[in-house]
């Protein structure tokens, strides 16, 4: 395997680097696990995702950057920015300084206040913000890297907004957080720019900070976490494959769902164990050091894909109007599940979780991954299965509420709506209204696209169709997603 | 008062009926039959004849008391029923009451910047929406009421007064500016519609005109020209519409024919150059 990754033609040289690493990694076992853990890893129902063997910093971490931008930094010996030029400079410098599972910084911060002080000169402050996105993109080669705006208007949004138009690159992913205060020019110039290149996607602002106290982040796909903090780990179960573990649907709610639940929170523990107290992050980073990140603001993710699936195997549901996200019973089973995981979670008191989150994990809907075959992400209705629009809000948005750090749903919209952008804030500002959290739109005719929460090109993945090199490896897995999951035949919204 | 209406169809959400999101609400009848009728099951109201039913495969028609019933939950959109109707209607449409459309708007109220009415020809039906548009208003200020008509009937006249002043905006289509044309493509006069063009632009009640391309058979030029001069002065639209052959009577087909994209711009150019301050072709 080693001599593999060496020789091989189609990774590039950083690719090689981090997956030597992960190969390391995995050479050695330091984690404990039950038998019943190691029996359900197996059987691909419990997966980490690929964290590897021997964690040795957390998953995400979300930087203040906003302290670092009052108070630079003395082990990177930055000072305070005090011209666009410098803080556009300092931010590049901090963020290859950001560790995370892929390596790469999966949140950039709310990148329109930390630079709208310095912005004078509105066309210096395009080019400025033009070479930023562009060299985030170019170094930052993976799609998981997720900068935020919003919700107050402010000059640098609309040049963040421009460029990323005029650019249409896939990296950072973008999020507008979006309440009452949010002007509807600066939302439908968001939503003019998601029709171009997909991004931004829109969040429910009102309630993540009613979840998180104040400051969040959307990191990485979709990832609600606290600002100074972060998710040690992500640990996920496919309800799919566990369905078929239960003969009823009363086994499956008492019986086949609390034990493995008991399992994963333990794995969380076990591997945020490792984090906190061995690998020395939270004594040796300067970003704890520097007042950047807190321990305590520090969870870790309980995920799950596949509640379609779940609920349809649960009920033999073939013909559609019996399926998720059709019948009010499939629904009301998928909530009792939704209901009753968050619960267990909600109820496991760990110190391996942070003070500021009642020492507990957090329920997460997640996107799922590229060799994913019959588990729908999260919540979501199954592509190719989506029923109208009104009804895919309607019947998806009560899930929103139990999945703080992160849940979703994608549309896509044919071009009409390029001429009537009000038309998609309407229905945000309903579904927002009926507590939806999130909210992913682009249009048919993009060719940067979401592929289940981040972005790919859909240009870079003809070129890996054909065996060519590419610069992110989330094109990579865009591929796998649009192979083996229909990720990209989604329905496609027209009138 | 319990006064019914025949819908053809309710869109929840519609991105084309007016500004923002909206419900649009197709009324059944029309008193135009245009050549190039994209929805020619809307014109006519059913007669009851019941030839229909026996090509429903779904059960989802009955003849009871001489009255087509259609069952929504049955039918699978097949639209067999449509294509063999003995008049060209259609039997799935259904009777509403004012409370039965506020109940569909109540639904949707988050969603939408206001409803649309649509057809059909809806102003035939104006008895009905002017009773319709006082209730939206008095249960949601803040939607709007929008009526897209052909402009066939004139609404100078007495009996419209409320329902234009209940109307926050109308969408017109200016089909042809020449009478003759008009005639040929519509089956009846444009006399009307001009008068209503000029008369919703001078009360500030026109949100938009529409005016359907078609290649050679239509003097398009002179239309744009025309409804260009009247709408310049204000910020009103003026939507240019390639026609396409979809969903058009098979017997009409033959003759009617897409502009070029080309034709199209120099519509839009010539709109323009007359001082349009909004326009868009589709
Ligand atoms: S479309 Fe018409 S023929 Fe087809 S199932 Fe429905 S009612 Fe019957
Ligand atoms: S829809 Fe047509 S065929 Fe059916 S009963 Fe009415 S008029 Fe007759």
């Amino acid at each position: 395997m080693i001599l593999e990754t060496i020789k091989s033609q189609n990774i590039t040289f950083e690719q090689k680097v981090v997956a030597l690493a992960r190969l390391a990694e995995g050479s050695i076992e330091v984690l404990n696990k039950s038998e019943s853990l190691k029996k359900y890893i197996e059987d691909g129902i419990i997966c980490d995702l690929f964290e590897g063997n021997a964690p040795y910093r957390p998953r995400y971490i979300v930087p203040d950057y906003e302290k670092f931008m009052e108070q630079g930094s003395k082990f990177l010996n930055i000072e305070k920015p005090t011209n666009l030029w410098e803080a556009v400079h300092a931010l590049l410098i901090l963020y290859k300084h950001v560790p995370s599972i892929t390596t790469m910084p999966v949140y950039l911060g709310n990148i329109d206040y930390l630079l709208e002080p310095f912005i004078k000169d509105e066309s210096e402050a395009y080019l400025a913000i033009k070479l930023f996105l562009k060299h985030v993109d170019s170094t930052i080669t993976d799609s998981f890297c997720h900068a935020n705006i919003g919700p107050r208007e402010t000059k640098a949004g609309f040049l963040i907004l421009k460029a990323m138009r005029e650019l249409e690159l896939p990296t950072p992913n973008l999020t507008i957080k979006y309440n009452d205060e949010t002007t509807e020019k600066l939302a439908t110039e968001a939503i003019q720019t998601a029709l171009v290149t997909a991004k931004p996607s829109f969040a429910n602002d009102k309630m993540f900070r009613d979840d998180f106290k104040g400051e969040y982040g959307i990191v990485s796909c979709y990832n609600g976490l606290k600002v100074g903090g972060g998710a040690n780990t992500l640990v996920r179960v496919r309800l799919g494959g566990l369905s078929k573990l239960a003969t009823s649907k009363e086994e499956f709610l008492e019986k086949t769902l609390p034990e493995v639940s008991k399992e994963m929170l333990e794995y969380i523990d076990e591997r945020s164990k490792f984090i906190i107290e061995e690998s020395g992050f939270y004594e040796s980073s300067f970003l704890i050091k520097e007042g950047l990140l807190e321990k305590e603001k520090f969870t870790g993710l309980f995920g799950f894909v596949g509640l379609a699936e779940c609920v349809n195997n649960l009920l033999g549901a073939e013909a559609q109007e019996d399926r998720f996200g059709y019948s009010e019973k499939a629904n009301k089973l998928g909530l009792e599940i939704v209901e009753k995981m968050s619960a267990i979670v909600k109820g496991h008191k760990t110190q391996y979780a942070g003070e500021f989150f009642g020492n507990t994990h957090l329920l997460h809907s997640q996107v799922g991954i590229d060799t994913d075959r019959n588990e729908s992400p999260g919540c979501r209705i199954p592509v190719g299965e989506e029923p109208e629009m009104f009804n895919h809000i309607i019947y998806s948005a009560p899930f929103h509420q139990y999945c703080p750090s992160g849940i979703g749903d994608i549309f896509v919209f044919d071009e009409t709506f390029k001429s009537n952008p009000e038309a998609i804030l309407d229905i945000i500002k309903g579904a927002f209204q009926n507590n939806m959290r999130f909210f992913s739109l682009y249009s048919n005719e993009c060719d940067v696209i979401r592929v289940t929460g981040y972005l790919v090109k859909k240009s870079e993945m003809e070129k890996l169709d054909k065996g060519e090199q590419v610069l992110r490896d989330t094109t990579i897995l865009g591929k796998g997603a649009r192979d083996n999951a229909k990720a990209l035949a989604r329905k496609l919204r027209s009138e | 008062m319990s006064l019914k209406a025949r819908i053809n169809r309710i869109i929840k959400f519609s991105n084309v009926d007016g500004p923002g999101n909206r419900m649009a609400i197709f009324f059944q009848k029309c008193n135009f039959n245009c050549e190039y009728c994209h929805n020619p099951e809307t014109i006519k109201s059913c007669i009851h004849c019941g030839k229909c039913v026996e090509f429903c495969k779904s059960g989802a028609l009955e003849k009871v008391d001489g009255i087509i019933k259609w069952d929504k939950t049955k039918c699978c959109e097949c639209d067999q029923c449509i294509k063999n109707c003995s008049i060209d209607s259609s039997p799935k449409t259904l009777e509403y009451s004012v409370e039965d459309v506020i109940e569909e708007i109540d639904k949707v109220k988050f969603f939408i910047k206001g409803i649309t009415v649509s057809g059909g020809e809806s102003s035939l039906s104006f008895e009905f929406i002017t009773l319709l548009f006082k209730r939206v208003k008095e249960l949601w200020p803040h939607l709007t009421c929008f009526v897209d008509t052909n402009g066939g009937v004139d609404f100078q006249l007495e009996i419209y007064k409320e329902f234009v002043e209940i109307t926050d905006a109308f969408m017109l289509d200016v089909k042809a500016w020449d009478l003759k044309e008009h005639i040929e493509l519509t089956g009846v006069s444009n006399e009307n519609v001009i008068k209503n063009l000029i008369y919703l632009e001078r009360i500030d009640k026109l949100f938009e005109v529409r005016t359907v391309v078609v290649k050679d058979i239509l003097n398009n030029i002179l239309t744009v020209e025309n409804v260009s001069k009247i709408i310049s002065n204000k910020y009103i639209r003026y939507k240019i519409i390639k026609y396409r052959p979809f969903g058009v009577r098979a017997d009409k087909i033959e003759k009617l024919k897409s502009p070029s994209q080309e034709e199209q711009e120099n519509l839009e150019k010539l709109a323009n150059n007359l001082n349009v301050k909004s326009t868009l072709i589709i």
